[in-house]
């Protein structure tokens, strides 16, 4: 019973948030009666793009902490499936495909060329191929150690976004549109409107319902048996086969519920900028999505939560308007933006020197992850 | 005796039923990728022998640089079984050390005495330099972490290579930026192939650095001190190691290579960019792994491979080209994982419990 009242706690909690969060941009922003500080404010610190772009992250953080945080399975490839998932996105709710015409249930008229399946519908396929190129990837590597699997997911995560970037030509054959990238996607169909590129109140809600599923899901595995098997594989690996937990079977289905978030993630960041650009995916969106994981507690889905939340901010907000602040005050000229490595890397080094387990721990990985401080405190100390 | 009877008796014991097939599909699979191989290099053979060697030999050179690079993540890999994300970061300060120091601090453009002396010192003072922060970043956030769960490690070494990149953007801008060298532009022209001054230079150079290197690993103390701590760091300070000590030995040689592929690499290309170490680190991985990681052989015959593979990609007629070489080099270092996670000359390894 204390299970259930829990859930529908933090569900209301959430429910409340983005009730207001929603009124306050989609009422409250074009509000003529707003005076214009709160609004220059609120346009320069909190703009209505970041917060969707925020939820974005949320979405694929938290896939990338069913593998990461639940499994213990390092992956640095995880921009792959965002790119899978966006060109899902690109190539079923476009005209990108002009030469046929495929509609089901699309959100534009019939005789429009190309193929537009309904965003719903969508969101399954892209969540599906990349839960498919999950399983593909990890079925020959998920027996490696644990930093080889990474490398290889690093690897993986560098050949899906080149093949995109230079696929407009694969044998003659325009797969991606290469560095044009694919623009102008289907309106979401949203019961009862269709939600444009501009419509940012309501691709809100879209996903906020989105970000809903993946910490319903989330949580909901953790508490049953594969989650445990999960934290079981990541605790200690030997002993959990020895108890009888399928290693390749729990991996592979850690590494397909992940790679399904990231296809989540990828339609939905697709429909966000309204188009998918072969050099967004790089490198560098899998580190942002470990640090949002790292920094705010493998494992923990509300840490996962507010690590991306916070981090996703800093990146796209924070840091420039912080910069434009800064700059206009004391009439300097730093590049803000371009201390996003710094701030990125920083937030991975000292997370895992000093607080190992996030900014909300997860109980059972605190005592993990230092374990090893024990064994050390124990030894005698060298001589320097 | 009955210790070595029962290694006798695990050696007759083949696997099972599972690990056969596996092994069997691993073979089979090696086979087929061996013969389209000499399939592909067969029929460009034929079709333009010329132009075969000539990417060959650009290959090779690219190969000499790799492998100045991939050392630095197998000694360090050898000693800790740590992938240090941040090293071909480093290799891209040591580029950006290099034309500083070059160009900016001692105004060197062209190739006269000067420049040759600037040129040796620079070499000298990038792999002081490196080296230096290389034990640096093992000092301060990798000793930490020795007894860690792997994830911390690895993730630290990923944060350490986004602040090196950070240092790099502050240091060379975020455009690539083109640096004049104190090489000679020329050639000399053999059957037909051009070897450039930059291939000979890089040969001259790399090559003692490879071979004193070997020497220091095989035949000094400390290299016996290394090889006996990535055997076992307990027992190996309970025989009196400094296992901390030969730890920063260590990161100090593989930073030292690093600086010394960095100012090569500036030289002969004459380009930097702060994201330069990303992509040659990658590289640099990949041969270290080809070659069997942790095996210092390995890392060069893996390193002169992949160079030779990627020139051959880019530069024969029949190849997918320069604009897949990435994928085609993680290709190879996915299949490698998949089939060999051993790699070519290093030995197999188990999990330790």
């Amino acid at each position: 019973m204390v299970a259930i009242s829990s859930q529908r706690k933090w569900a209301t909690g959430y429910l409340i948030a983005a009730v207001a969060l929603f009124i306050t941009y989609q009422f409250l922003f074009p509000w003529d009666g707003l005076p214009m500080g709160i609004y220059d404010t609120l346009q320069l610190w909190l703009p209505p793009m970041a917060v969707n772009e925020a939820l974005v992250y949320v979405i694929c953080a938290l896939g990338l902490n069913i593998v990461v945080g639940y499994a213990g399975l390092l992956d640095l490839g995880y921009v792959a499936f965002w790119a899978i998932g966006g060109y899902c996105a690109g190539w079923f709710m476009s005209e990108f495909f002009y030469m046929i015409n495929i509609h089901f249930y699309g959100s534009v008229a019939k005789a429009a060329p190309g193929i537009h399946i309904n965003f719903w519908v969508v969101l399954l396929i892209g969540g599906l191929v990349c839960a498919f190129f999950g399983v593909l990837i990890g079925a020959p590597t998920l027996r490696l150690k644990s930093d080889y699997l990474a490398i290889v997911t690093l690897g993986f995560g560098e050949i899906i976004p080149q093949i995109f970037y230079n696929g407009d030509d694969i044998g003659g054959f325009n797969l991606s549109n290469g560095t044009k990238g694919i623009t102008i996607l289907d309106p979401i169909p949203a019961g009862i409107k269709n939600v444009g590129p501009f419509d940012f109140g309501y691709k809100f809600i879209v996903f906020v319902f989105l970000a809903f599923v993946m910490i319903f899901i989330s949580l909901r595995l953790r508490k049953g048996r594969l989650g445990r098997a999960w934290l079981a594989i990541r605790e200690d690996e030997l002993a959990a086969s020895m108890m009888g937990v399928p290693l390749m079977q729990t991996k592979l289905a850690a590494y397909a519920v992940g790679a399904f978030a990231g296809g989540l993630g990828g339609v939905a960041f697709a429909t966000h900028v309204d188009g998918v650009y072969a050099e967004r995916f790089n490198f560098t969106i899998s580190i942002f999505l470990l640090a949002m994981v790292v920094l705010g507690g493998m494992g923990n889905v509300w840490g996962v939560i507010l690590g991306a939340l916070l981090l996703s901010w800093m990146n796209s907000t924070g840091l420039p308007a912080f910069g434009q602040t800064f700059n206009t005050r004391f009439e300097t000229e730093i590049n803000f933006p371009s201390f996003t490595f710094l701030l990125f890397g920083l937030v991975l080094i000292l997370m895992m020197l000093y607080k190992r387990e996030g900014l909300i721990p997860e109980s059972r990985l605190r005592l993990i992850l230092h374990e090893g401080d024990r064994e050390e405190d124990l030894s005698p100390k060298e001589s320097k | 005796m009955g210790k070595l009877k029962a290694t006798v008796e695990a050696k007759k014991f083949t696997g099972t039923r599972g690990q056969v097939r596996r092994k069997r599909i691993e073979t089979s699979g090696a086979l087929i990728i061996a013969a389209l191989m000499i399939l592909w290099l067969g029929v460009n053979l034929i079709k333009s022998p010329t132009q075969f060697a000539q990417v060959t030999v650009l290959g090779l050179r690219n190969g000499l640089l790799y492998a100045l690079i991939a050392l630095g993540y197998t000694l360090v890999y050898g000693i800790i079984e740590l992938i240090n994300f941040a090293h071909g970061d480093l290799f891209m300060l040591g580029a950006l050390f290099s034309s500083y120091f070059i160009t900016i601090w001692f105004h060197q453009e062209n190739s006269n005495l000067a420049g040759w002396l600037t040129f040796v010192a620079a070499l000298f003072a990038a792999m002081l330099f490196c080296g230096t922060i290389n034990v640096l970043i093992e000092r301060l956030a990798y000793r930490k972490l020795r007894r860690a769960p792997k994830l911390a490690p690895l993730i630290t070494a990923v944060g350490m290579s986004f602040l090196l990149q950070f240092v790099g953007i502050k240091w060379n801008g975020s455009t690539p930026r083109q640096w004049p060298t104190v090489i000679p532009h020329g050639e000399y022209v053999w059957f037909g192939v051009i070897i450039s001054h930059v291939t000979i230079i890089l040969i001259l150079v790399a090559a003692p650095l490879l071979g004193s290197l070997t020497f220091v690993v095989n035949k000094t103390k400390r290299g016996k001190a290394m090889r006996a701590t990535a055997q076992d760091q307990d027992a190996a300070r309970l025989m009196g190691i400094d296992v901390n000590k030969t730890i920063s030995f260590t990161f100090a040689l593989g930073g030292a290579l690093a600086g010394a592929a960095g100012l090569l690499y500036q030289q002969a290309i004459g380009t930097t960019n702060y994201n330069l170490g990303f992509q040659l680190g990658l590289i640099a991985f990949t041969s270290a792994v080809l070659g069997g990681i942790g095996s210092l052989n390995g890392a060069v015959l893996g390193a002169l491979l992949i160079g030779i593979i990627q020139g051959l990609n880019d530069g024969l007629p029949i190849a997918l080209g320069q604009k897949w070489s990435q994928t085609v080099v993680f290709t190879i270092l996915i299949l490698i994982l998949v089939l060999k996670p051993a790699g070519l000359l290093g030995k197999a390894t188990t999990e330790k419990v």
